[in-house]
């Protein structure tokens, strides 16, 4: 199902939590709305789901306006950052509710629900805990429940409002690989949301980032990441030092630094270097190594330089007996934004 | 050596000093009452009680007491379940309003919540000609003394359900209304049976004041025997015409109906942790 969100605008109070979104989601696509807290993620999930109704745009799903349609009528899938599984109900009523529901012919019979309920266990490796309570199941398996009763009414769209939030750095890990997994079977438009950047470059075909209630960029994790259009995704993707300065006739120039701006006009700017991007150079300005860190193949470098600004380099482990007393180091790679 | 101590633990004279002026206390001011009104029921025997409590009189008040409570405790079941259900998951304009006005007969008297009524719909109230002339009975009458109970008791049921549905909040309603449930279907399977112990618990709270109530329904009753008295109105006029046996043995009647509720809501109390564990 393709969705297209088409000038969505929406305020609470004074303040506009969505302002002019425009999205277009392809069939099958698993695609991560990034942002900072705040930004509008939560409300925008909700306005694609019809728990919160837009003041002005539209909601495409698959060419039909769904913009004030009820939550119900549109089959969507909805995973709630705390789960909200039903607490009275077992782990299978929990997963059957979507079916149960329904009415007259729609509603299949007992046992094609019971297997349905089987097969979703499977699918999310909970086979056999059909029986318990929420109450009786750890953080990851809360999850994957309110994951496999979203997927029961086999929804044409599957919503997760930050589905690993609440869980530990491992487990997180582990059921990012099953997201992904289970989206791949199934073959469901997804959108997720999530503040962690790590999680939507790993997961999604393409991120969306939002900023105070504007998406920023869209594009695939590497797009995002190696040619951010604003200073705003360039500081909230991926890793990077940054420096504040003033473009002069091309060149961006801060501290001791000096980097190309090609086609940005005089003025005050800012510019970021992925730590990567960082390489030893006999041309390059002097830093002060603080600290050499080991992070499996690489190295990860604190270093100062000369102007007094901070910066981190990532090297190839090979390299690390290099980063002693002071180095000259460039940048091979920066982005500039006028400020 | 001296047991280690629980750094927050006082010393043991203290927590025996304390723990008596409790018990004092308590004795004082419960339990020699209730063992009181029991022994003097039972002064002149266990079936001069019985006959006291047999008399037509006092079946009477026992039957109209029955009857306001089975009124009163379903309307404030219906009324709490509506207005915790409308204050806690809704936002609407006027909703402290709507919270303050629950409150009010905790605030207000009972003997002016009975004067309210007497004022409205007395022969000498707002409605008082329109009813003598349609030949209905509100004052002095069960109507009255239900509207009164009524008055006097819904502010349990809701307000034992208010902060636990608010503390729930809305997302399991908001799933299941995603699955496509009804916002009725999404009431009666998600959001009451969530709050299936508060609401038990207000029930329970709300029966006792219901069965118990005096001031309110003394100002409305009328008093008439047989017909308007409920069981505390009968104890009074017992007791202020010294038959003594039949007053506390009528009062004794009521202490075993509280205590039959203390009894259910402890028991609901200790049933609840396994439940609440369902919590996350
Ligand atoms: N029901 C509401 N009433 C008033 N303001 C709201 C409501 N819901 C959201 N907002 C405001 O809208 C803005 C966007 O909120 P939203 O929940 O979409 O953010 P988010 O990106 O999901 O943030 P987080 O990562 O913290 O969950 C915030 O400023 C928030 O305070
Ligand atoms: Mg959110």
């Amino acid at each position: 199902m393709t969705i297209s969100i088409r000038s969505v605008q929406k305020q609470f109070g004074r303040y506009p939590a969505l302002n002019n979104v425009d999205l277009e989601i392809a069939d099958g696509e698993l695609l991560a709305l990034l942002g900072p807290s705040g930004s509008g993620k939560t409300t925008l999930l909700r306005a694609i789901a019809g728990l919160e109704f837009p003041d002005s745009g539209q909601v495409l799903f698959h060419d039909n306006d769904v913009t004030y349609a009820s939550a119900a009528a549109r089959r969507v899938g909805f995973v709630f950052q705390q789960y909200a599984l039903f607490k009275h109900m077992t782990v299978a009523k929990n997963i059957a509710f979507g079916l149960d529901v329904r009415k007259g012919k729609d509603k299949p019979p007992k046992a094609e629900i019971a297997r349905r309920v089987d097969e979703l266990l499977k699918l999310v490796e909970l086979d056999g805990l059909g029986g318990r309570y929420p109450s009786q199941l750890s953080g990851g398996q809360r999850q994957r429940v309110a994951l496999s009763r979203a997927l029961a009414v086999q929804p044409s769209v599957l919503l997760l409002d930050e589905p690993f939030g609440a869980l530990d750095a491992t487990v997180r890990k582990s059921l990012r690989k099953e997201l992904r997994r289970v989206h791949d079977a199934t073959g469901v438009t997804t959108i997720f949301v999530t503040h962690d950047q790590e999680e939507a470059l790993e997961l999604a075909d393409r991120v969306a980032i939002l900023n105070k209630g504007k998406i920023e960029q869209i594009g695939t994790p590497r797009e995002v990441h190696d040619n951010p259009v604003s200073a705003f995704v360039c500081g909230f993707v991926g890793e990077s030092s940054r420096f504040t300065g003033k473009v002069e006739g091309g060149r961006f120039v801060a501290g001791g630094l000096t980097l190309p701006a090609p086609g940005l006009a005089d003025g005050a700017a800012e510019a970021f270097v992925r730590p990567h991007d960082f390489v030893l150079a006999d041309d390059g300005v002097e830093a002060k190594v603080e600290r050499v860190n080991v992070q499996g193949a690489l190295v990860r470098v604190d270093a100062v330089l000369t102007g007094g600004a901070r910066i981190e380099i990532a090297a190839s482990r090979a390299d690390a007996d290099r980063f002693v007393g002071t180095v000259k180091v460039a940048a091979a790679k920066s982005h500039v934004y006028a400020a | 050596m001296a047991r280690a101590r629980h750094p927050t633990e006082d010393p043991t004279w203290v927590k025996a000093l304390v723990l008596a002026v409790v018990a004092a206390f308590l004795a004082l001011v419960l339990i020699l009452p209730l063992a009181a009104v029991f022994a003097e029921a039972l002064r002149k025997g266990l079936a001069v009680a019985i006959d006291a409590i047999a008399h037509a009189d006092a079946l009477a008040a026992v039957k109209l007491t029955l009857i306001t409570a089975a009124i009163t405790v379903p309307f404030n079941v219906v009324f709490g379940l509506c207005a915790a259900w409308a204050v806690a998951k809704h936002d609407f304009p006027g909703k402290a309003f709507l919270i303050t006005l629950i409150d009010l007969p905790f605030s207000v008297s009972p003997v002016v919540a009975g004067l309210i009524y007497v004022l409205v719909f007395g022969l000498q109230g707002w409605f008082g000609e329109w009813l003598l002339d349609h030949d209905m009975k509100v004052i002095f009458a069960v109507p009255g003394i239900v509207l009164a109970t009524i008055f006097v008791t819904f502010p349990f049921v809701a307000r034992e359900l208010i902060p636990l549905m608010q503390e729930q909040g809305v997302s399991e309603e908001e799933a299941a209304i995603s699955m496509g449930a009804s916002g009725l279907y999404t009431f009666w399977r998600i959001t009451t049976p969530n709050v299936r112990w508060g609401l038990l618990y207000g029930v329970l709270l709300c029966n006792a004041r219901a069965m118990g109530e005096f001031g309110a329904v003394s100002v409305v009753s009328g008093h008439i025997r047989g017909l308007t008295n409920t069981m505390p109105l009968h104890v009074e006029i017992l007791y202020n015409e010294y038959d003594f046996v039949g007053a506390f043995a009528v009062a004794a009647l009521l202490c075993l109906l509280a205590i039959v509720t203390l009894v259910l809501k402890t028991a609901l109390e200790v049933a609840q942790p396994a439940v609440r564990r369902g919590g996350h």
